[in-house]
């Protein structure tokens, strides 16, 4: 049984191994470039213009996302909101749009949209739900006792929810931040269409004019050092309470409060949100549908991109799911420290911009690895690495609620040691293994950055076909793989949805 | 318990397909070519899907952009899998012959194009061509206000009043142009210009189409953008006009779209077949009768009607094979531009 552990041990390693490519491709780049180079191309006034854009949209966009959401999920979660559960779809449901098609359905509505403002207020309905669906779930799983008792020693209701319920918040505020501030670091197509310039914008520009050069490196390892600091910003913000219910029984049902006169009035944010968030999509792809009447459904090229398309998310999905079920197994039955620090790892690569994992893939293909250059290889590996945690989640969750006794048991019964885990484990943990091919599928029909730059010749994926026709400006042509997008999408997030309920046990 | 064999075999499996799909598409079908296409989408579809009809040679083609290609060629090496190569712009196509990675094109297909749409060593060959124009908002600009030179628009009264696609190719091999024309000085100083006085737009189209928009008076761009959207509704340039700069200034620059075979190409014969073709009667009547509206370059073959003949358009003579996009890039870099 060691021998087993082992095995399963070298493969997470293995994988975690793969999954840091891109930043030791970070770390090679800068020292093959040299001090001097790198400190030319670093410190230039263009990276201070890219840094301030880059800080003034974290800066602005993710307080905006964090009121909107948590006002959401209060609403949704605690109050008599009417429509309560439909709000609660309509705000995770904006999801399913890719951001850069709210780009082009905002830029559809108002043309001369561009700039800072653009930027954050499209960042802030397509992103904001990262930080929705984690403070929903957080909200159900609130004690109420708590707050009772808070109430009790006499602090007013605003008080309770500033010191007794933002404090039990805060895991999931800090959780979804950082998701929200490595997409900002990591989009290009949403940027890129209203002409506001970030490190990713930058790199793509430079790699469209010099493929995989230094210039684009040095702006690569800028981008990292980025992601580090959200990174360590997140761990210090996170702190080290954790609050959990002590004591027999099961949490009073939570109080639902009334919003009485103020009901009508509350409507207004989830409608005002849902109609930014979906409302101007759905208004502007209809809109381009009809104008473009049937001559833009061109079958063979729609449907040949949607097929490649479903193609390469099954693909990706499974690779990644499979990649991800050594760490996951390991992480439930043999908890080690090391195990702890492989996931970590695993979490590390992937918060890394698409732009510099596909940057490293290239480098590394085209100069060391040949035969996977330009290939469906490639392209899966950079999924691989960038979605690994999505399928992780979901695997791990479901391996740990198959208790260990079951394979003993299949085991003591005669079966032989790969038959018993087969016919236990693997079988209850199946669901589990299904969401993370969802999640990590819904993740790569959404991709544009690694997909452009790794696509095998001849691919053409629904999001690469709408990017490159918006950019003729063939805004009706585009229309139908952004609905496509969108419908792929929409059962996925459902998924989703779904998922994050039920972890929250309702 | 004493295996993980169903982790082990997933990651067996995993492995191996891995390996089964590490063989690129197109190295299935003998009879095929990947071309690197550069140019218009559209444009290359046209020529693709006629060519296939007649030869009976499929194609794949993978899109990207001028100089994207030429260096991503350049550290393939041999390992290219690309067999032709199709630009919109001269400097890619020099940077890729400068490492001597082109086969010598067909002489037979060399006397398709004059000599001045290809360059002395005939490792690569002209297969369109467009024109630098000056794309303008006719509702506020009159034709005595425009610039009388490219270099104008750098000086402080035309700040905050023109638009360009500084990450595109096109616009590259403009600058290419000027610094081959008017030296590393005055280059580096008109971008130093440029960068305080214009707005930068991702694309050519859309840059177009904020001059349309009243977002910007002007845009140095290449002047089918113009005659395509004319073509189709016109709803992205109705209120623009063309203004071609003459006189040999620098923004009267000819920009010739270029062809080429490398040299690790295993297709070598079907990718002369396809350069003979684009280049012969064929391809140069898919420049005349389709939507793309680039000049045609083929000896004795007409442009479309609706634009102003090359011949008139007084363009300084500049010589593709020697045009230097590192410099340029190095230069747009400095100047903050990229």
């Amino acid at each position: 049984m060691p021998a087993a552990s082992s095995w399963t041990l070298t493969i997470a390693v293995a994988v975690a191994v793969v999954a840091l490519l891109p930043l030791g491709f970070v770390l090679w780049a800068t020292v093959v470039t040299g001090w001097e180079t790198a400190a030319l191309l670093i410190f230039r006034g263009r990276v201070g213009e890219l840094m301030v854009n880059t800080i003034l949209l974290i800066f602005f966009t993710i307080p905006i996302c964090t009121v909107v959401a948590v006002s959401l999920a209060w609403l949704t979660e605690r109050s008599d909101l009417p429509g309560a559960r439909l709000w609660s779809w309509l705000a995770v449901a904006p999801l399913a749009v890719p951001a850069f098609v709210h780009s082009y359905a905002w830029i559809g509505t108002w043309p001369s949209l561009h700039g800072l403002f653009a930027g954050v207020a499209i960042s802030v309905v397509a992103y904001f739900p990262f930080l929705y669906l984690p403070l929903a779930a957080a909200f159900r799983l609130l004690d109420p006792a708590l707050e009772d008792q808070a109430a009790s020693l006499g602090l007013a209701p605003f008080a309770v929810f500033r010191r007794v319920v933002l404090p039990q918040l805060r895991l999931a505020l800090c959780g979804g931040m950082l998701l929200i501030g490595l997409h900002l670091l990591a989009e290009y197509g949403l940027f890129a269409m209203i002409r506001f310039d970030t490190f990713t914008t930058a790199i793509i520009d430079q790699f469209q004019s010099t493929y995989n050069g230094t210039a684009a490196h040095m702006l690569a390892l800028v981008l990292v050092l980025c992601c580090f600091v959200l990174l360590g910003l997140e761990a210090t913000l996170r702190g080290h309470r954790r609050y959990a219910r002590l004591g027999p029984g099961v949490a009073r049902q939570l109080k639902i409060i009334r919003l009485g006169k103020w009901k009508y009035p509350c409507l207004l944010l989830p409608l005002t949100v849902a109609a930014f968030s979906l409302g101007i999509p759905a208004l502007t792809i209809g809109r381009w549908l009809i104008a473009g009447g049937s001559g833009i459904w061109r079958m063979d090229e729609v449907g040949l991109s949607l097929i490649q398309t479903l193609a390469i998310c099954l693909i990706g999905g499974l690779a990644t799911t499979a990649a991800a079920v050594p760490i996951a197994w390991l992480s439930v039955r043999r908890p080690t420290r090391a195990t702890r620090f492989l996931e970590g790892c695993y979490y590390l690569a992937s918060s890394m911009p698409g732009v510099v994992v596909a940057l490293a893939l290239v480098t590394v293909t085209v100069r060391v690895m040949l035969p996977l250059y330009q290939t469906v290889a490639t392209i899966v590996l950079a999924y691989v690495v960038m979605f690994l945690p999505r399928a992780l989640v979901s695997l791990r969750a479901s391996i740990a609620q198959v208790p260990v006794e079951l394979e003993q048991a299949a085991a003591s019964l005669g079966r032989s040691p790969g038959n018993a885990l087969w016919s236990t484990t693997v079988r209850l943990a199946a669901p589990g293994a299904a969401a993370g091919v969802a999640l990590a599928s819904l993740g790569i029909i959404n991709e544009l950055t690694a997909t452009q730059m790794l696509a095998p010749n001849g691919t053409r994926t629904l999001a690469m076909a709408f990017f490159a026709l918006t950019g003729e400006i063939d805004y009706a042509g585009a229309a139908p793989y952004a609905l496509l997008m969108v419908i792929f999408s929409m059962p996925l997030i459902w998924l989703l949805h779904y998922q994050s309920k039920k972890i929250a046990g309702r | 318990m004493k295996t993980s064999s169903p982790v082990f075999a997933g990651a067996a499996a995993l492995a191996l397909s891995v390996f089964a799909l590490s063989t690129p598409a197109s190295a299935q079908v003998a009879d095929s070519i990947t071309i690197y296409n550069a140019q218009h989408e559209g444009l290359t579809k046209e020529w693709v899907e006629a060519f296939t009809e007649e030869t009976g040679i499929a194609v794949t083609v993978r899109n990207g952009s001028d100089l994207e290609f030429a260096n991503q060629i350049v550290q393939e090496g041999a390992n290219s899998p690309a067999d032709v190569f199709l630009t919109e712009n001269s400097p890619a196509m020099a940077l890729v012959d400068g490492k001597g990675l082109f086969a010598p094109v067909d002489p037979a297909t060399l006397e398709q194009v004059p000599e001045q749409f290809r360059p002395a060593d005939g490792h690569w060959i002209g297969i369109a061509a467009r024109s630098t124009v000056f794309a303008y908002d006719k509702t506020k600009l009159s034709e005595d206000k425009l610039p009388k030179s490219m270099l104008d628009l750098a000086n402080p009264e035309w700040k905050g009043r023109w638009a360009a696609s500084p990450s595109g190719a096109d616009f590259q091999a403009i600058v290419g142009a000027l610094l081959q024309l008017k030296g590393e000085e005055a280059t580096a100083d008109w971008l130093k210009g440029m960068k305080e006085s214009f707005t930068a737009y991702r694309g050519n189209s859309t840059a177009m189409r904020a001059v349309n928009a009243g977002q910007t008076e002007g845009a140095l761009i290449y002047h089918y953008y113009y005659f395509g959207d004319q073509a189709k509704t016109g709803e992205n340039s109705k209120n623009v006009a063309l203004h071609y700069f003459r006189n040999q200034d620098p923004g009267a620059f000819v920009s010739i779209s270029g062809g080429g075979i490398l040299a690790s190409s295993k297709h070598k014969e079907q990718a002369q077949a396809f350069l003979k073709w684009v280049t012969g009667k064929g391809g140069q009547a898919v420049l005349r009768d389709g939507t793309s509206f680039e000049y045609a370059v083929g000896k004795g073959e007409a442009s479309n009607k609706a634009l102003v003949p090359l011949d008139e358009l007084q363009a300084p003579k500049v010589e593709p094979s020697t045009l230097n996009n590192a410099k340029v890039t190095d230069m747009m870099t400095a100047a903050g531009l990229l």
